[in-house]
């Protein structure tokens, strides 16, 4: 009989869905706060957003020793950008920091889904889509994680982005209003949690627009 | 001969081993927040894979004046974590400036231990429990061997997720006393010793508020395994045997 | 030209047991334009005087942001004093990365005076030719240390280091007893008047000076221009109401004057018998 033990992996799925949708003047980012293992539920309350900078934030799905890792990363960057810049770091700036972060351990890769959202320099909403080693692009929404297979579709159908191949290009962001949007993610994050076990409990939805940044948080299934 | 020499280019490092399986493994580890705290329990078994090898290992460690550690799975890396632990807290007083390490600090401290060795592909095999009061401000956490880290009102390690926490999440409250904290520690040890086969019944309970630390001394529980799902537990259940 | 035999490098002592090199680094020091620091339970304000190097330069930066809760005015060398800045800035951000926790300020300070420490002992190094007043809060309440070349360390009520400083302290000596329990506006405030001590005669402009301030519930900042010449607007017209009875203040001066006279005197016998290291 073959040696019987435990055997172990560096990496885990702690599984949760991230959306973010930018508009005219706002950014809506939101994610699931449960964290689990298999079938295991960790805890129900654990925040997948971090914001790292004022008008920028990030959701993350994945790995939460990565996330959380590359989470402090980019905090510690943002931190020495600030001393040596004497500013905040803007959104796009923030979206390419992130993606040389995460292709640096092309080898060993953080195993982590993102989306960071914010506005603009001109004010106007942003998002950024990745995946994993880092390759990403600017949209007018996305989605990351393991409900996201039900949640994209979903958001292409009602909210239609132009063909990145329109020449001359089309802005990508969409032509809801701010409270639509935080609508559309509520009902997007109710159906996922129908049938996404890793998505539920609770879902926190940050809104960034001139005002500054507002977080809420509503119920969502628990089992 | 010639197929040594790359390895002794390699240097010291390709000779050394890793942990990949455990030896010797505590079971596990169930932690609540009460009134004035935090409660911690676990049993005092050490398994050589299925064999009952230890009955006294304590699992349960005061660290510094503000935490308390318990750990499951490989006994020697806990207490390796230990050393480490004793390490960090005495550098920590040598500063002798009255500031200390409080529970917040210790658990992220762990978690970076953790997360950097299994970066190294060389993990400390345990999931650790790290609770503690600081200035009035209770702390529960823990971190699996992978570098996994939440806090909660209530965590286990091990089988407790199966098994204790469903019973916490029905249970648990703001405000438990001590003696009502401590009943529905032993509620789940008790789950636990009937169901977890590597558990045994030898408890320790520690607890620890703004005064400090109490580990309880070594006890059991009163079992019944008279139950008749106990006498035929396939019963009922349609599709065993 | 040399001034003696025995400060031709860092590590050789004098008979008298003094090193020379580090007392140079010293009166780099005092050679600087003045920076000031002063706290309360809850406060701490950092102020300094901008000198231009020349008609057609700006000045130098010398106050810096460590972290939130940490922030440095600097007497001496800018260039050493931006270095060490940015030590204490990793070292801030590390100690957050490993603990999540803000790093203690009188850790900080220690370790920053060993890294002075090391430069005093080694043949191939040079001390830092810069003095940092370190303003930090942390859960031991508000503190300001004394960084020296010599890597020496001092926690004050409140100081001031570089040119002219003694006027400065001189004021603040005569009025640290309330800084404790003074409000934070009024920290400010005292801060401006130490360093229109250290300017002898000329006027206290905003342009002429920085001041910073952090405390409770206020992350380390430097206040702004119009700010600071806000509250220097609001002081000056004070002050000229009050100028009539203007005679303590000049009573206060001499006062002043024979301190300063004191205290050179004991600067110069110190200078006979041991190494005046102590600042």
């Amino acid at each position: 009989m073959a040696k019987q033990h435990a055997n172990w992996s560096p990496y885990d799925n702690n599984g949760g869905s991230c959306v973010a949708i930018a508009g005219a003047d706002y950014c809506v980012i939101a994610a699931d706060t449960r964290m689990s293992t298999g079938y295991n539920i960790l805890t129900r309350d654990y925040s997948k957003i971090c914001k790292l900078a004022d008008k920028c934030v990030m959701a993350s799905s994945g790995f939460q020793a990565d996330v959380k890792a590359l989470q402090k990363h980019l905090g510690a960057r943002h931190l020495i950008y600030q001393h040596q810049h004497n500013k905040q770091m803007s959104c796009p700036a923030m979206a390419q920091l992130l993606s040389n972060t995460l292709y640096y351990k092309r080898f060993f890769p953080y195993y982590s889904f993102n989306v960071l959202g914010g506005l603009d320099n001109e004010g106007k909403g942003c998002v950024f889509t990745y995946d994993a080693v880092g390759s990403y692009e600017k949209v007018g929404y996305s989605s990351q994680g393991s409900g996201s297979t039900l949640i994209m579709p979903f958001l292409d159908n009602q909210l239609k982005s132009p063909s990145p191949l329109l020449l001359p290009a089309q802005d990508a962001v969409t032509p809801l209003a701010e409270d639509e949007a935080v609508d559309l993610v509520k009902t997007v994050f109710a159906s996922a949690s129908e049938r996404d076990i890793y998505t539920g409990d609770k879902l926190e939805i940050v809104v960034i627009n001139a005002d500054g940044l507002r977080r809420e948080y509503i119920d969502l299934r628990k089992d | 001969m010639a197929s040594k020499q790359p390895d002794a280019l390699l240097g010291p490092e390709s000779d050394s081993q890793r942990t990949q399986y455990p030896y010797v493994t505590g079971t596990s580890v169930v932690a609540i927040k009460y009134k004035d705290g935090i409660l911690m329990a676990s049993d005092m078994g050490g398994s050589y894979g299925s064999t009952l090898r230890y009955k006294s290992v304590e699992r349960i460690k005061p660290i510094g004046k503000h935490s308390l550690l318990g750990a499951s799975g490989e006994i020697s890396d806990f207490q390796e974590i230990l050393r480490y632990l004793d390490e960090l807290i005495l550098y920590d007083n040598m500063w002798d400036d009255g500031n200390s390490l409080g529970p917040k600090e210790v658990h992220n401290y762990l978690t970076r231990i953790m997360y950097n060795r299994r970066n190294k592909f060389n993990p400390l095999w345990n999931s650790l429990v790290l609770g503690g009061v600081k200035n009035g401000q209770k702390y529960l956490g823990t971190v699996s061997m992978i570098g996994v880290n939440f806090e909660d009102n209530h965590v286990a390690s091990g089988f407790g997720n199966h098994l204790a926490r469903p019973i916490l999440r029905q249970e648990w409250h703001e405000n438990l006393s001590f003696e009502d904290g401590v009943r529905l520690l032993e509620k789940c040890m008790l789950v636990l010793l009937y169901r977890d086969r590597s558990a045994i019944n030898k408890f320790q309970i520690a607890k620890i508020t703004d005064e400090g630390v109490t580990i309880h001394q070594p006890y059991s529980l009163k079992t019944n395994w008279e139950f008749s799902a106990f006498q035929n537990p396939s019963q009922g259940a349609v599709g065993t045997w | 030209m040399f001034r003696n035999q025995y400060d031709t490098d860092v590590t050789t002592w004098s008979p008298a047991g003094r090193l020379f090199q580090v007392e140079y680094a010293m009166e780099a020091v005092k050679q600087g334009s003045a920076a000031i620091g002063l706290r309360s339970k809850t406060h701490v304000v950092l102020g300094c005087v901008n000198k231009a190097n020349s008609e057609l330069s700006s000045h130098q930066k010398k106050i810096f942001k460590v972290d939130d809760h940490i922030g440095v005015a600097i007497a001496g060398l800018t260039a050493d004093g931006r270095v060490l800045s940015r030590y204490m800035r990793n070292e801030c951000i590390n100690y957050s990365f490993t603990y999540e926790a803000q790093l203690p300020v009188g850790r900080l300070v220690v370790q920053l005076a060993d890294k002075a420490q090391v430069c005093t002992q080694r043949s191939w190094k040079r001390p830092y030719g810069v003095g940092l007043l370190v303003g930090g809060l942390d859960e031991s309440g508000a503190h300001l240390y004394y960084n020296c070349p010599s890597g020496n360390y001092f926690e004050y009520q409140a100081f001031a280091i570089g040119s002219r400083s003694q006027a400065a302290k001189t004021y603040l000596e005569r009025k640290f007893e309330n800084f404790a329990d003074s409000s934070r506006d009024d920290l400010v405030k005292d801060a401006l008047m130490a360093i229109r001590e250290t300017l002898q005669g000329e006027t206290l402009t905003s342009s002429i000076c920085t001041v910073a301030v952090l405390g409770v519930g206020e992350p380390f900042h430097i206040l702004d221009q119009a700010t600071v010449k806000q509250i220097i607007d609001g002081f000056e017209i004070a002050g000229e109401q009050e100028d009539p009875a203007g005679e303590p203040d000049a009573a206060a001066g001499q006062e002043a004057a024979a301190e300063q006279g004191a205290a050179a005197d004991q600067g110069g016998s110190t200078d006979q018998v041991v190494a005046p290291m102590d600042i």
